[in-house]
Parts: C-alpha cells; sequence; structure tokens
C-alpha cells in the first residue's frame, strides 16, 4: 500500500511537470501550429538564467526568478520574429527541423559558456519529508504539485477568457512531452493535463511495479496506440483529413 | 530563371531516355570519374576513411531523401533502421556464418519490411503527427537494440569481423582503399538507382503523393501502396548503409544510431536539397566535411583563439544547428539549388537573365 501511495505521488509530481511543460508545446501550437523542438532548450536557458543570476551574482530569489524568465521571453521573442516568422506557410518538414536546429544551437551555446557539468544550486523549496499512510514522501514534490496546479489552472482559465495566445516558454522534458500532447490532443489545454498525468503515473507505476528500463520506451508505445486508434487525442479537435 | 537547359531537341526515344543531354553534362561526368578514380592514390587513410564515411552517408541520405523529399512522408526514425540493417547484417554473417553478400541483401530486406511495418500510420497520419510516430518508432527500436541481450549476446557491442567474401580478404595496410572501391560501387549503384527510379511510373507515383495526396488519389494511385513502397524502397537503401556502417567500422553499438543520427541524416537532405538525388549526394559530403573542417579550423587557429579549440564538440554543434535554419531560411532548396543557380548564371553570363 505504501508503495502505491509512493508511486502515486512521484507519478503526480512527474506527471504535473511534464504537463507544464506540454502546455508550452500546446499554446505555441495553438498560436502558430509549429511545433517547437527547441522547448527544451528554453528551459536550459531560463534555468541557467536563473543559476547565474541566483547563485553567481547573488541576487534576491524573486529577482532572480524574474530575470530568468525574462531573459527566455526574449530569445522567445526573437527567434519567433527572426526564424519562425520566415517559414510561415512552408512545409511541416522544414518547420520541425528548423526548430531542431534551434535547438542544437541553443544546446551548444550554453554548453560553451556554462560547460556539461551540472551545477550545484541551493535548495530553493522546502526539504524535508512528511509521513502519508505510511509512505514517505519528499515536501518538495508535494510543492512542485501545488505550483504546477495553480500555473495550469490559470492558463485554463486564460485559454477560457481570451482569445490570444502568449508565446510562453515553461519547463520541457525534452522529447517525453510529444507522447503527452498527443494523448491528451495537441491543441487542448484539459487536454495536455490529463495527459501529463496519465503518462507520469504510466512511467512511476511501470517503473515501480515492472522494470525502470521499460518506462522509458512506455509512453511511446502509448503514443503509437493512440495515433493508430485516435490520432487527434482524447480531447483534440477532430481535424484529421483521410485519404 | 531558367533552372533546367533549354534548347535541347530529342530526335530520337534513346537520346531523350539519356540522363546527360549537353556536351557539358558528359564533361562535368567524365571529370567527375577521374577524381572518384584518382582519390584512393592521392588522400591519405585518414581522409580517406573520411571520404569512405561520406560514402556510406550518401547511400543513407539518398534512401532518406526518397521517402522525405520525394514522397513527402517525414521521418525520424532513421536512426533506428541504421540499426536494424547493422544488426541484421552483422548477426547473420558472423553467427549463422552465411557470406556477407547474401548477410547484407538479407539486410536489406528485413529493413525494408521493419521500414514498412513502422510506415503503416503514414497512411492514416501527415506532416507533424507522422513526424511523431516516426519519432516513436525511433525510440522503440533504440529500445530493443539496447535491451535486447540475445542481439550482443550480453556484452552490449558486437565485435564485426573483417570483411571476406569468396576467399578475398580486406588486408589491414590497404584497409582504406579496399572498403573505398566496395563502397563507392555500393553509392554509385545507390545513385543510379535512385535516380532511375524517378523516371518509372512507381517513382512519379511518390512525387505524386507528395505534391497532392487526394489529387493523386484522383488520377488513380494506389495511395496505401505508394506509401508504403516508399517506405520499403527507402529503408532498404538506408539499411543497406547500416550493413556497410556495420562491415566497415566493425563494431556495432546502440550509440552510433541513435535520434542524433536520424537528425544528422534530414539535416543533409536538406542542406543539400530535398527531392534532389543530387542534393542527397552534395548534402551527405557537406555534413560530413563539417565538423571535420571545423576541427581542423579550430586546431589551426589554437594559438589565437584556444576557445574554440577546448570547447570543439560545442562550436561544431553550433555551426551544425546554425546551418541547418541558415540553410532553411535562406535557401530552403539546398545546395543543388545553389548549383543549378551556378551554371545558369555562367550560360547567361554577361546577361543577368
Amino acid at each position: 500500500m505504501s508503495t502505491f501511495i509512493n508511486l502515486t505521488v512521484y507519478g503526480l509530481a512527474d506527471g504535473a511537470i511534464l504537463a507544464l511543460a506540454a502546455l508550452g508545446f500546446v499554446l505555441i501550437y495553438k498560436a502558430t501550429s509549429v511545433i517547437n523542438f527547441a522547448q527544451g532548450e528554453f528551459l536550459l536557458v531560463g534555468a541557467y538564467m536563473f543559476y547565474t543570476a541566483f547563485v553567481v551574482l547573488q541576487l534576491p530569489l524573486a529577482l532572480a526568478v524574474v530575470f530568468g524568465v525574462v531573459v527566455a521571453t526574449l530569445i522567445g521573442v526573437l527567434v519567433e520574429r527572426l526564424i519562425l516568422r520566415p517559414m510561415v506557410g512552408e512545409n511541416p518538414i522544414s518547420i520541425i527541423m528548423v526548430t531542431i536546429g534551434l535547438s542544437i544551437f541553443l544546446r551548444s551555446v550554453v554548453q560553451m559558456f556554462y560547460g556539461t557539468r551540472p551545477q550545484a544550486q541551493p535548495p530553493v523549496l522546502p526539504t524535508g519529508s512528511v509521513n502519508v499512510l505510511g509512505a514517505t514522501i519528499p515536501v518538495n514534490r508535494i510543492f512542485v504539485l501545488l505550483i504546477a496546479a495553480v500555473v495550469l489552472t490559470a492558463f485554463t482559465v486564460f485559454f477560457r477568457r481570451s482569445r490570444h495566445a502568449v508565446d510562453q516558454n515553461i519547463a520541457a522534458f525534452g522529447l517525453l512531452v510529444f507522447p503527452v500532447v498527443i494523448l491528451g490532443g495537441l491543441d487542448s489545454v484539459p487536454g495536455t493535463i490529463v495527459g501529463g498525468l496519465t503518462i507520469g503515473l504510466l512511467k512511476q507505476f511501470t517503473s515501480g511495479y515492472l522494470d525502470p528500463g521499460l518506462a522509458t520506451v512506455i509512453p511511446y508505445v502509448v503514443l503509437v496506440l493512440i495515433l493508430l486508434v485516435r490520432p487527434y487525442g482524447i480531447f483534440g479537435e477532430t481535424r484529421i483529413e483521410r485519404v | 530563371m531558367a533552372a533546367t537547359a533549354t534548347g535541347i531537341h530529342h530526335r530520337s526515344y534513346s537520346s531523350e531516355l539519356r540522363l546527360r543531354a549537353t556536351k557539358a553534362e558528359y564533361f562535368r561526368l567524365g571529370l567527375m570519374v577521374v577524381v572518384l578514380l584518382v582519390v584512393p592514390f592521392v588522400l591519405d587513410n585518414y581522409w580517406l576513411s573520411i571520404a569512405n564515411t561520406i560514402l556510406i552517408a550518401v547511400i543513407g541520405a539518398v534512401g532518406l531523401n526518397i521517402l522525405v523529399g520525394y514522397t513527402g512522408q517525414i521521418s525520424l526514425g532513421q536512426g533506428g533502421f541504421l540499426a536494424v540493417g547493422a544488426y541484421t547484417s552483422v548477426i547473420i554473417s558472423d553467427r549463422m556464418g552465411l557470406p556477407v553478400p547474401v548477410a547484407i541483401a538479407l539486410a536489406v530486406l528485413m529493413t525494408a519490411a521493419v521500414g514498412t511495418f513502422f510506415g503503416l500510420p503514414g497512411l492514416r497520419l501527415k506532416g507533424l503527427y507522422l513526424a511523431i510516430a516516426t519519432l516513436a518508432s525511433q525510440q522503440i527500436i533504440e529500445f530493443v537494440i539496447r535491451r535486447w541481450e540475445w542481439l550482443t549476446e550480453g556484452q552490449g557491442f558486437i565485435d564485426v569481423e573483417r570483411l571476406e567474401v569468396a576467399g578475398f580478404r580486406v588486408e589491414r595496410t590497404m584497409f582504406e582503399q579496399q572498403w573505398y572501391w566496395i563502397l563507392l560501387a555500393c553509392a554509385v549503384l545507390t545513385v543510379v538507382t535512385a535516380r532511375n527510379l524517378f523516371r518509372t511510373g512507381l517513382g512519379r507515383s511518390f512525387m505524386a503523393v507528395r505534391d497532392q495526396d487526394i489529387a493523386a488519389e484522383a488520377i488513380g494511385v494506389n495511395l496505401a501502396r505508394a506509401k508504403l513502397t516508399a517506405f520499403a524502397v527507402s529503408s532498404g537503401f538506408v539499411g543497406l548503409a547500416g550493413a556497410l556502417t556495420a562491415h566497415y567500422t566493425e563494431i556495432v553499438t546502440w550509440e552510433r544510431f541513435t535520434l542524433d543520427v536520424s537528425i544528422l541524416y534530414l539535416a543533409m537532405i536538406i542542406v543539400g536539397g530535398l527531392g534532389s538525388i543530387a542534393g542527397a549526394v552534395y548534402g551527405a559530403i557537406f555534413m560530413t566535411l563539417l565538423p571535420v573542417l571545423i576541427r581542423e579550423a579550430a586546431t589551426g587557429i589554437r594559438d589565437v583563439a584556444p576557445f574554440l579549440a577546448s570547447q570543439l564538440p560545442a562550436v561544431q554543434n553550433a555551426v551544425f544547428g546554425l546551418t541547418i535554419i541558415v540553410f532553411l531560411i535562406v535557401e530552403p532548396r539546398g545546395l543543388d539549388r545553389i548549383w543549378q543557380r551556378i551554371k545558369d548564371y555562367v550560360r547567361f553570363w554577361p546577361f543577368r537573365y
């Protein structure tokens, strides 16, 4: 029982982060019908800017967060103007490849300045753990869940109320967001949340009960199945042309 | 702007069927043959090994271009298909003891079959969705070759025996030279086959699917057949490239067949020119030489800019990413189109058009 609760909480926390990452994809896709493969690298840039401000420059936490967000947003705007705008109307192959090229470029530039070694960072979220029904759960996981819940609700409400889309780049988990967005539907915010939580739980349960190695590939198996059965996802707009 | 030569009048069917019509084209062909024949006697082993890598890349890029450039079905599964070719060929030749040519032929068939299977989602999906589906096939194949212990007998890699065909054995001293001739033969065969494929009804049906799938269906192209055949033919060539990689490098590990490889090959055909066999060749040459030349340049100016040499992998990757972006924005039709423009410029000189 305690294993189950443990896995569920870890799964939900992972799923929440995944949903946040996938949300960035969905937002950009809804606004521009471009899938941004460089999403993860925006996370990287944001994280390193935060690190530079918080650890290297010793700025206060709030200022450091703002700095990271502002720099990532600036880069997002530049990329949209200089790279994605001229590509409007090109075939999907070119658009996918231009964002892949961008992701490789951003990653290497970050690597040039900061190296490949992980940089230590003092914990921001409270450490320690609580006991729930006999399962030990780290407090920071719960905080991640809460933050994700707040942000996701905010975005759902925002998209209900506004017709504008924002170029928002939130955390990415690399390629794992693809199963999430396909499962939920590429153009659905609630679908992204459900998809993220489902994939997060699925991963944790697979690695907990079956085999940790299998957990890396299971989301892709789900992805293929969904694509074969219901390509527009659970909540996506049914607009697939069939030939 | 003229993209093709004008003023050529064919007077017989046989002249119309020729791949080359003008004297200039024959001259360039002759020049190319001379260069290809002289290369192994001029280059040292280091540069010859790069030439061999290029030849393998040419086969893989031509294969991918059949699918992506000519049929319009984007594939991120190139690395996985290369792996299928490599593992199949090595297991059949080294463990089952069949002759290498037979093993390579079987590997080509096997890869074509696997490619067709992973092309099945392509019957219902297009563009972005297909890209994501093939991404999944790449991840699944990669997972299988990493975790299936039978493949490598638990070692994680396979040592491949030196190539031996009917008593002929590649010697250590002449290793790169002899491989050059083998790979050159395979690459030329691939290029000529692919070039001619798009003069047949099947090849033209591929292009019809790319240009407008509904219209293609309306004029009588069997869409499901055309798409799956494109996946099969393309994967067959890719399997050949994979099998040759395995026998040439004499080691097979999963690290050579990751998603990065898929992206590298896509970059080759984009930089070279989508939907052009010559473009795939130019792209393979360009993208293989790029990191090598950057390394040479960085070591050359080590004293002036030590930063470049110490950060070499990052610099190489940054230039790689930048190349893709610049080509897609400035010349989406790639090196092939640039070469055509140069030819037009020379032909019309001193006039502008």
